[in-house]
């Protein structure tokens, strides 16, 4: 565990880090943080009501949660079968695929978002031929849903995959020789010990989705009520000169945000008690 | 720690009952291989191809443009500025947490964490409400003439807010792992307090400080939602690479869009494979200090 942990330090330095720690820290966060929260207490109750109950604001909110939790939870199943394939099984390619999944964290997300609507527009590689199905994806809901898959790919597989690497076989080798059939073992051993780790997964994908802008903003079609997320109406807010409005409606999301953070840690925690002592 | 041990040999019967009939595996790397190539392989493939689809020249000459050039020039200054506090506001970050003992430590490590959170919007607006028109301190900045906001001082803080984290996550495990034997034994030998930090700390983490300023400076370049907030998109002055792309789409240049775009995405392939070989060292490391 931890080296010197519970034994006073006799290194040199604490006081003088730490200060730099939490200056820097406060200049850069926390005040920053703090002025949105103090501007949020100059609206009166009724005014920040008013705001976020506007029917534009209301529809932009619905649309970046509800499409953001839609996405996650096809992230959290394509996500499994993902790292199923590439911790499970041998295949030309696997280490590749491997590599690319972080793609979607390293790749800037305005390129993301040309790239994807380059993609499925109507005459894109797989916007035609969807077009042709009658599927239109780009400037549509579709294509935030689509853009916001792309960003949490990464979220699932990069939290499950060590988890299913660490799993031990015999436990797996057990279930079988007490005549458990595969899909047995792997329903009710193999699953269950991946979710804290794919409630994890799905709950970072759902927050980066919600908050999500760069890859979002160009396939989307931006149209009022249908088609704009909220991160880009507080950008159309600011635009106008109206802080209030882009302010009441950063608020509801960080707090929502921190909320999902808060969850993770307690997830995280809940999956550390379960794990049987090695 | 506990070691893991090595994969236990498997005799084929064995083996057969931890794995899946023939066609269920099939059908599961299938679905794995054609959802990757559709959501990330595609994506990237699609960005070179239209950056060079009117051919080499096209591509070059949008590559050369004033606006571009400005455009990379303010994206690696910007950089430059981000990663280097956030270098020493990491290493400095870390030394605290990692090396003492004191109450409150997960909360600070949370604090820490804090910009990961919230979106890249959200990010560049905090800081338009403290230095914009209507902002805390603008009136002020104003009436002294200091441009902050839509100009480089705010695209540098936006970013700085965004890449906050990056290297002092990556420290602060390292050197939590390492513990504080050897610079104790450093300092008992006489060695003043920047000599056990350059000589045997600096030393210790260095496969971490290069990861964690790989990672912070792919963001610091990449960066578009905080930037877009406070950058006022004033042509060939304050438009990085990312907000240049956005532009000269919205113009339908698209070769020149995603030219500038092309930059980016080796940036990302570049950074993947560095983190690949970082991440290398980094176990290597750990496996030989765990004995």
């Amino acid at each position: 565990m931890s080296g010197g942990a519970g034994r006073r330090s006799t290194l040199p330095g604490f006081g003088l880090t730490m200060g730099l720690t939490l200056t820097w820290l406060s200049v850069i966060v926390l005040i920053p943080l703090a002025g949105l929260f103090v501007k949020t207490l100059e609206l009166s109750p009724d005014q920040f009501w008013g705001i976020l109950t506007s029917r534009r604001t209301l529809n932009a909110l619905k649309i970046s949660f509800g499409l953001a939790f839609a996405a996650a939870a096809v992230n959290l199943v394509m996500g499994t079968i993902i790292v199923w394939a590439l911790v499970r099984y041998r295949f030309p390619g696997r280490r590749l695929f491997d590599a690319i999944v972080d793609v979607p964290f390293a790749l800037p997300t305005a390129v993301a978002g040309i790239a994807l609507t380059a993609l499925f527009a109507q005459k894109g590689w797989l916007g035609a031929p969807l077009a042709e199905l009658g599927i239109k994806v780009a400037f549509t809901p579709i294509g935030i849903f689509i853009a916001m898959i792309f960003i949490g790919i990464p979220f699932v597989v990069r939290t499950v995959q060590p988890v299913l690497l660490d799993l031990d076989v015999e436990i797996e080798e057990a279930a079988a020789s007490l005549g458990a059939n595969r899909w047995h073992t792997v329903s009710k051993v193999i699953l269950p010990s991946l979710i804290p780790a794919l409630l994890t997964g799905f709950a970072l994908a759902f927050a980066r989705a919600v908050g999500e802008y760069g890859s979002v903003i160009f396939i989307a079609g931006n149209l009022p009520n249908v088609s704009e997320i909220a991160p880009l109406l507080i950008v159309i807010r600011l635009s106008e000169f109206r802080y209030a409005d882009a302010t009441a409606i950063a608020v509801v999301m960080l707090v929502a945000s921190f909320l999902i953070i808060f969850a993770v840690n307690r997830l995280q925690r809940w999956a550390q008690l379960r794990l049987p002592a090695h | 720690m506990p070691m893991k041990q090595p994969q236990r040999v498997m005799s084929a019967a064995r083996d057969d009952l931890r794995t899946e009939p023939r066609p269920v595996r099939f059908v599961i790397i299938t679905l794995a291989v054609i959802f990757l190539t559709v959501f990330v392989v595609l994506p990237l493939v699609v960005v070179f191809a239209q950056a060079f689809s009117k051919g080499v020249g096209a591509y070059f000459s949008a590559l050369s443009d004033p606006e571009a050039l400005s455009a990379i020039r303010l994206t690696l200054l910007v950089a430059a500025i981000s990663v280097g506090l956030n270098l020493v506001f990491g290493i400095v970050a870390a030394w605290a947490i990692a090396k003492f003992d004191f109450r409150g430590k997960t909360f600070l490590i949370s604090l820490i964490d804090l910009p990961f959170s919230v979106s890249p919007v959200i990010s560049g607006l905090v800081f338009v409400l403290l230095f914009g028109a209507q902002g805390y301190w603008g009136p002020w900045l104003q009436s002294h003439n200091i441009h902050v906001l839509f100009a480089v001082p705010a695209i540098a803080l936006a970013t700085i807010f965004v890449t906050f984290p990056f290297v002092a996550r990556a420290l602060i495990p390292l050197m939590q792992e390492q513990g504080t034997q050897e610079e104790e034994a450093a300092i008992s030998l006489g060695a003043s307090g920047l000599q056990t930090f350059f000589r045997v700390t600096l030393p210790n983490i260095k496969w971490g400080v290069l990861y964690g300023v790989l990672l912070c400076n792919a963001r610091a370049m990449g960066e578009f939602g905080a930037v877009s907030v406070v950058s006022g998109h004033i042509r060939g002055e304050t438009n990085t690479m990312p907000l240049l792309v956005e532009i000269l789409y919205n113009e339908y240049q698209f070769v020149s869009s995603f030219a500038i775009a092309s930059l980016l995405a080796m940036l990302a392939l570049i950074t993947l494979v560095a983190k690949t070989i970082l991440e290398r060292h980094l176990d290597e490391g750990q496996s030989t200090r765990v004995h």
